[in-house]
């Protein structure tokens, strides 16, 4: 085989639009993937699906170029189109469309038929060892369960030793044991090959515990990318809030600007409750909303004093409600707030319904979104 | 029981032509994306609703040596092609073509689109798909469709008096046979192919739903 001395890099820039009777859709992207696992992260609905099948050859975007290094898979420029059965990629989907009259081995060995059967044998023995699922070889997926069936189809899917590896939602369905014992062994796979990755999911616990990098898709586009922390820390787009994890989304107007301190002053809706944030591309009189989490408030039953926090707001309980270890307040403070405490705090202070206390929000937990 | 072993020639003959012409159109038709592709399921399924006769009477037209199909056959082999056993074989092929068609496009559309584009992601080629993964997981419809093609082919009575005629040998099926006997009167020996063939038609669909029940459970089991 020969060696590659390009960094094996998928870029991807395709147009692509579906017009529907009902609705339309458009999926317009430009980004490239170095090797390793890159998350891709949206709401359903966002095309994430449609960008991995115009990847794989399985529908034709628009306009664009979908190339490895220097290859061309497809370039409506050139008019090169690579049939999907061509492009030596890897697909899993969310179910593991493994062939149901095939036993494991044979759907492992599916992919191998150029080879001769002693290769493809050997080549079989060896990648269901790798994602230990040796002893099903001889199993129909009927017999397999969930987890097992998706080791299969990812060995089924690497064995044929593809350049870049499409994975839509696969673990969606699985515990969180035996998902990362998987992504540990496709991981482990990965260092010898190190190929591009590209791993979708709606999931923001699956972007904390795989990414290296995420990009961010909505409405057919990417619209942020970066590392983890960065993107979900930092969110800029309201939905992507709401998905990662923002528990308080507020709306506000921008009441000042301090350039100089690199913060502004947010006057919320509805109330006069006034809210210190760092600086965004707002200015004054703008609409804007702030995320928070939930668990980045804090609560005191005195208005505290000499404290680095800058938002301090008088508020009263409205209700509380334990969900596992956590009590959730949902407090009134001129709008209404949801805090996150946990159950001993919440017992140490004795909160109950009605009482009045103090918020504490540090301005770095109030993030400006779009 | 000449009549009996022509039904039965003509049966098999039919089938194995369908099988081979209607599997591409069955599959061109349940994966086609042609907007105007309904205009050829209709096509396919006509015989389902025309009377016979009707079908009959534009066979015979053309068939005729005056006709399209009659003139270009008696080029090629010297003569017509109507009241000949090729002819019944050409308009069986027609007459039981949705009985074919139909079964097949079902059992392939109900297939799950994941295992093919799986298929195809794998490297495989339309043909390798068709051959290892759609044609095993359709045995079922297969099998209907080999069963539904057979029966009625053998069972058909209309088109084959319009184009075949009652030639002993040649186009006196069995069910012209049987239609002979009853106007002469001649009700035992109607009774005799009558009840040959019901047995004969009961065996083999019992033998084959049977076949088709254990290819149809072996992965469908759980």
């Amino acid at each position: 085989m020969a060696i590659e001395l390009t960094q094996p890099t998928l870029s991807v820039r395709v147009r692509f639009n579906r017009a529907g009777a009902s609705s339309s859709f458009r999926l317009d992207v430009d980004f490239s993937l170095p090797p390793g696992i890159t998350i891709l992260f949206g709401p359903s609905g966002a095309g994430k699906s449609t960008l991995l099948d115009c990847i794989a050859g399985l529908i034709t975007p628009d306009e664009g170029r979908v190339g490895i290094a220097v290859e061309s898979l497809f370039n409506s420029a050139t008019v090169t189109n690579i049939p999907a059965q061509d492009r030596r990629l890897g697909y899993l989907f969310q179910s593991p469309a493994l062939f149901p009259h095939l036993t494991a081995q044979q759907n492992v060995e599916y992919g191998l038929s150029p080879m001769p059967a002693s290769g493809r044998a050997n080549a079989t023995r060896e990648i269901l060892k790798l994602f230990r699922v040796e002893a099903l070889a001889p199993r129909k997926p009927a017999e397999l369960s969930g987890g097992e069936a998706q080791r299969v189809a990812l060995a089924r899917a690497l064995v044929t030793n593809p350049r870049v590896l499409l994975l839509d939602e696969p673990l969606s369905g699985l515990d969180a044991d035996l998902k990362n014992s998987i992504i540990a062994d496709l991981r482990a796979w990965n260092v010898r090959h190190q190929i591009p990755i590209l791993y979708v999911t709606h999931d923001r616990a699956e972007v904390d515990a795989l990414g290296e990098r995420v990009l961010v898709m909505e409405n057919g586009k990417i619209v942020q990318q970066g590392s983890p922390n960065q993107v979900l820390e930092a969110p800029r787009k309201e939905r992507l809030a709401l998905a990662s994890g923002f528990e308080n989304i507020l709306e506000g107007t921008v009441k000042e600007v301090r350039l100089d301190d690199g913060v502004m002053r947010v006057t919320l809706k509805n109330s006069s409750a006034t809210i210190e944030a760092p600086l965004s591309y707002a200015k004054s009189g703008d609409l804007v909303r702030i995320a928070i989490r939930a668990g980045d408030i804090l609560l005191a039953l005195e208005k505290p004093s000499n404290l680095s926090a800058r938002n301090i707001l008088h508020g009263t309980i409205r209700s509380l409600e334990q969900r596992s270890a956590t009590m959730i307040c949902k407090v009134d403070a001129g709008a209404a707030f949801e805090v996150h405490v946990t159950l001993s705090a919440a017992r140490s202070l004795g909160l109950r319904e009605g009482m009045d206390l103090w918020l504490v929000l540090k301005t770095y937990s109030c993030h400006i979104v779009e | 029981m000449q009549e009996l072993l022509l039904s039965f020639q003509l049966a098999f003959l039919v089938t194995a032509i369908l099988l081979v012409c209607a599997t591409p159109l069955a599959y061109w038709l349940a994966f086609s994306k042609w907007r105007a592709k309904f205009l050829i399921e209709a096509v396919v399924a006509l015989p389902l609703v025309l009377p016979p006769t009707v079908l009959g009477f534009y066979l015979l037209i053309a068939m005729g040596p005056r006709g399209p199909l009659g003139k270009l056959w008696l080029a090629l082999f010297g003569h017509a092609l109507a009241f000949t056993f090729s002819g019944l074989v050409l308009a069986s092929v027609l007459y039981s073509l949705p009985f074919c068609v139909q079964p097949l496009v079902a059992s392939f559309e109900r297939l799950d689109p994941k295992l093919l584009a799986a298929s195809r992601v794998l490297g495989a080629s339309q043909l390798r798909t068709f051959r290892r993964i759609i044609l095993p997981l359709s045995l079922p419809g297969v099998i209907t469709a080999i069963v539904l093609t057979f029966a009625h082919t053998l069972g058909e009575f209309g088109v084959v008096l319009m184009v075949g005629g009652n030639l002993p040998g040649a186009t006196r099926t069995v069910s012209i046979a049987i239609y002979d006997h009853v106007q002469s009167i001649e009700y035992t020996a109607a009774n005799q192919l009558s009840l040959t063939l019901l047995a004969i038609s009961f065996v083999l669909l019992a033998l084959v739903y049977g076949l088709n029940r254990r290819a149809g459970v072996r992965w469908l089991s759980n």
